[in-house]
């Protein structure tokens, strides 16, 4: 008989939020793997500790927090060990050893410990009725203390000492808040805001004594605290007093089993302690790169990746956490992160309106947005979050910037910016369908936490994701999670670590040899690709990119292509297809409308319809019919279905109109010539029009042409879709020869530079127009290369309707299976 | 051992037939419409050729190892079980394949899938 083989042991020493999200992500990469063991020193299941604030106001039950309930560890086989706290760590045998005397051994261990909360060193801390807040027991404290006790101090006026204030107010009690600084919540409020906030919070009963230091609390009679005296001899009575001056990280079992330790356990990017790589830390007890975080959202990053190390897929790495803050008192909304303070050389953008409730403060350096405070309109947080995170230049934004991103050119939610007014009937993703009620009742069914989550099971805000603020405020508001915090580097999917820009690279690279990555199972293996033949998502991406950089010399792969580019037309919903030939600038003709006709009879072709374009579309086509259709159309592709140029839509011109000033029809006709069976990241479209009145729209396109008296003008980025986005000026030049040339170049750049799936106005907004103009107009040489590059790239593209051999086009596809 | 009477192989192409990390569709009188994979490693799977969310034909959808991605919205089938990935949900019928040297052969007996009434063409 073969021995049974045994599977590795992992144990958690915690049973909090980030041990368990450990456990969690571990079990999705690799069910199987370990055989679990968690120590938890509270008698309850992982619960959301962020959500202990609503508990204490009275809003929620401990119940209704509960994340992991019992029957969970029960299913995924952990074994659980509640109220055993772990006092004893053998790193020489391997073991941990509980309280109780109960151990467990290990293969690999996790710590996640937490925090403690801080006790002032003052006379007195040790008398009944003080307490700290930290937990379900302290929670019940409070409560337990609000129904028979009539004065409380909390001492400490951060966002827990608010929390707790405002939950024991709430519950009836006679509240003070005890503060040494000058204005509240110092760390992330500015004055005004703390000033504005304090006020709020007085209107709602509670009293505040800020710039105090506690000198001693006093004991009554009962030797259960009586008052608290400031250094100043105020004496304030409390029955109950709470500390909420902070939290350190929780590393003693860690410190003494030897473990290098300095405000928190020490650990590198992969999550190991530095002493010990059989042992992991996550969550408040680990110090990475000298921060110990106390949110969650940073946690939850932590997780992912220490997990992708235990189910020893092992190339995550986790480079730190922006943070952000958002306080849980019903009816107060406020959010600060980043740098909100703002130094010398920092321009602040202020919106300052005491009476209306609302304040905000934005932090500008060199461009860029480095802070947000806001006040009483929170909405636009995660917005300023995210350009914060990706370090976007402002650039054009700036003067709306103010008024959030529901202000930029988004008709969708203008008037709805607050989530917890809206009922549960409204809509809140009008791209995807998705109501209030249906995405509050998802995220407590599921336990939902992160935005990312909610996303996949809902939708919600996963399409244009202009209604992302009032996701998160639902999220906020439902779950109680911070800002879950996609991570600064976004990898390009699931398959890699690497952004799209690192893959670019890659490609762009020739290793040590000279050798080139020329095929999309090349890449994978040279870049390590998790899953061997990539997914949906990697594989057209990756073979753009090869195809873009290394013309004439990559291998296009057709079943790295949807199928739209697959079979060159537009699959439908009942599994036909659309065919749209080009139609030079829009202009035809007699014989192709004959042709057109007389294709549409022969096929029984249902639907014709023209299109936004300019063109006709052949709608219900069967895919066995389209080799036949195109021959017999005997027009060109129109691309109607791919990344790649579309349309050049064109006013009637100077030829016939008697306002026009230029010929756009002949300038629309020759950018399409020069620019068709280019592909692209996203589809592209272009317009030409012959006259300021700007006939063709050429205001919303990738590239726009206004003809003017002495010339053209020539603008970018523009898009008439999900978010109408008008497009910028980028240059006006005086003849045919200069548009083809720059429209040629900027299109290339983005050709380039683009990521994959990303339209021409997300590119400039990303990169800034500025540096388009400079590689566009300011050198000329550059400008040149870039054009003569994009030629190099088509010059040699086949029409693939016609040239179906030398376009790859496997014609098999077309035809009946030779049973 | 003889096989199971209720079983009928019959050879429907060669693996050559199928692009690699492709697949190509049958259709036959009396059946619902097939996809026939072609994975990794020279694998070849049959799911019925509608995916469980809006109906779209998953042989035209982009192949990886373990399954496919639908044309339509992107669901993503997998081979082993023809079920959606979580969070979606829905199953589409696998279908019974196998290989006999560049054989690629159907079971078409009994207890195969015949068209419903009225179902899909």
């Amino acid at each position: 008989m073969k021995p049974v083989e045994r599977k590795p042991r992992l144990v958690l020493v915690g049973n909090g939020m980030a041990g368990v999200r450990t456990l969690e992500e571990l079990l999705r990469l690799a069910p199987d793997l370990y055989e679990i063991t968690v120590f938890g020193a509270e008698p309850h299941p992982n619960y959301n500790r962020i959500l202990l604030s609503p508990v204490l106001a009275g809003e929620q039950t401990v119940e209704q927090i509960i994340l992991n309930p019992r029957s969970w560890y029960e299913a995924n086989g952990i074994r659980l060990h509640l109220g055993k706290a772990v006092i004893e760590l053998d790193r020489v045998r391997r073991v941990v050893r509980a309280a109780d005397g109960s151990e467990a051994g290990y293969e690999r261990l996790l710590l996640a410990t937490g925090s403690d909360p801080i006790m002032l060193p003052v006379p007195g801390a040790d008398l009944a009725g003080v307490i700290a807040y930290r937990d379900i027991q302290d929670t019940e404290t409070m409560i337990g203390a609000a129904a028979c006790q009539r004065q409380a101090v909390v001492i400490g006026g951060g966002l827990l000492g608010l929390e707790a204030a405002n939950g024991l107010s709430r519950r009836g009690m006679d509240v003070t808040v005890v503060h040494l600084m000058p204005g509240l919540m110092e760390r992330q409020l500015d004055g005004t805001a703390a000033t504005m906030l304090q006020r709020s919070l007085e209107q709602r009963g509670l009293r505040f004594r800020t710039g105090a230091r506690t000198e001693a609390l006093l004991g009554g009679a009962d030797g259960r605290v009586a008052a608290v005296r400031l250094a100043d001899g105020t004496e304030l009575p409390a029955q109950l007093v709470v500390m909420a001056v902070g939290i350190r990280p929780n590393a003693g079992l860690a410190g003494r089993a030897g473990l290098h330790c300095n405000r928190g356990v020490v650990v590198n990017d992969t999550l190991q302690t530095i002493t010990d790589p059989k042992i992991y830390a996550v969550g408040e007890c680990a110090n990475h790169r000298g921060v110990a975080y106390g949110l969650v959202a940073p946690l939850f990053e932590q997780a992912k990746v220490c997990a992708s190390h235990l189910a020893r897929h092992g190339i995550r790495r986790y480079a730190g956490s922006q943070v952000s803050t958002k306080l849980k008192v019903t009816g107060i909304d406020l959010f600060s992160a980043g740098d909100f303070q703002g130094g010398e050389d920092d321009e602040e953008i202020v919106l300052s309106d005491p009476a209306g409730g609302v304040y905000k403060k934005l932090v500008v350096r060199q461009d860029r947005l480095v802070g947000a405070c806001l006040y009483g309109d929170t909405v636009d947080g995660a917005w300023y979050f995210s350009l914060m995170r990706e370090g976007r230049p402002i650039g054009e934004l700036r003067e709306h910037l103010m008024f959030g991103e529901s202000h930029i050119g988004d008709a969708g939610h203008q008037g709805l910016n607050r989530a917890q007014a809206m009922a549960d009937g409204d809509e809140v993703c009008g791209c995807n369908g998705v109501s209030k009620g249906t995405i509050c009742g998802t995220i407590r069914a599921k336990g939902l936490l992160t935005l990312e989550d909610v996303r996949r099971h809902t939708k919600a805000s996963a399409s244009c994701g202009s209604c992302t603020g009032l996701v998160e405020q639902l999220l906020m508001a439902t779950a109680g999670a911070d800002y879950s915090v996609a991570p600064t580097k976004k990898a390009l999917c699931g398959c890699t670590d690497l952004t799209h820009d690192e893959v670019r690279q890659a490609i762009r690279t020739p290793d040590g040899a000279g050798g080139r990555l020329l095929s999309v199972a090349a890449v994978f293996a040279a870049l390590d690709w998790r899953s061997p033949t990539g997914c949906a998502s990697c594989r057209p991406a990756i073979n753009y990119y090869l195809l873009s950089t290394w013309p004439r010399e990559a291998r296009d792969d057709p079943q790295s292509r949807f199928i739209n580019e697959r079979a060159h037309a537009n699959i439908q919903k009942d599994g036909t297809y659309s065919v749209v030939p080009r139609m030079w600038g829009g202009e035809t003709s007699a014989s192709e409308l004959r042709r057109i006709a007389d294709v549409v009879d022969k096929y029984a072709i249902p639907t014709v319809k023209v299109t936004g374009g300019q063109r006709i579309d052949l709608l219900g086509v069967k895919k066995a019919d389209l080799p036949g259709v195109w021959r017999d159309l005997g027009m060109p592709s129109g691309h109607a279905y791919a990344k790649a140029l579309r349309t050049v839509k064109t006013c009637v011109g100077s030829e016939w109109c008697r306002f026009g000033t230029q010929d756009s029809t002949r300038m629309g006709q020759q950018l399409e010539r020069a620019l068709w069976r280019m592909y692209a990241p996203h589809k592209v479209k272009l317009a030409v029009s012959g006259c300021p009145r700007n006939c063709a729209e050429s205001g919303i396109k990738d590239v726009g042409v206004i003809g003017v008296d002495s010339g053209w003008e020539i603008y970018v980025a523009g898009n008439g879709g999900i978010k109408t986005e008008v497009a910028q000026f980028l240059v006006k030049v005086a003849t045919h020869e200069d548009v083809l040339e720059v429209a040629g170049a900027f299109l290339q750049l983005y050709r380039e530079e683009g990521w994959y799936l990303e339209r021409t106005v997300h590119y400039v907004a990303r990169v800034g127009l500025d540096h388009v103009r400079k590689a566009v107009v300011d050198d000329k040489a550059a400008r040149r290369a870039l054009w003569e590059r994009l030629q190099f790239a088509i010059e040699l593209e086949p029409d693939p309707w016609h040239e179906p051999a030398r376009a790859g086009i496997d014609l098999r596809q077309f035809q009946r299976l030779p049973a | 051992m003889t096989a199971q009477p209720t079983e009928r192989w019959e050879t429907v192409c060669s693996l050559e037939d199928i692009p690699r990390l492709g697949a190509r569709r049958l259709e036959r009188p009396g059946l619902l419409p097939i996809a026939l994979f072609r994975g990794a490693g020279d694998a070849v799977h049959a799911l019925v050729d509608r995916c469980p969310h809006k109906g779209g034909p998953l042989s035209q959808g982009i192949v990886f190892e373990r399954g496919v991605a639908c044309p339509l919205h992107n669901w993503t089938i997998a081979f082993a079980d023809g079920c959606a990935a979580a969070p979606d949900v829905g199953c589409t019928p696998r279908v019974a394949v196998r290989r006999v040297g560049d054989a690629v052969q159907l079971d078409t007996g009994p207890a195969a899938l015949a068209a419903p009434e009225g179902g899909p063409s």
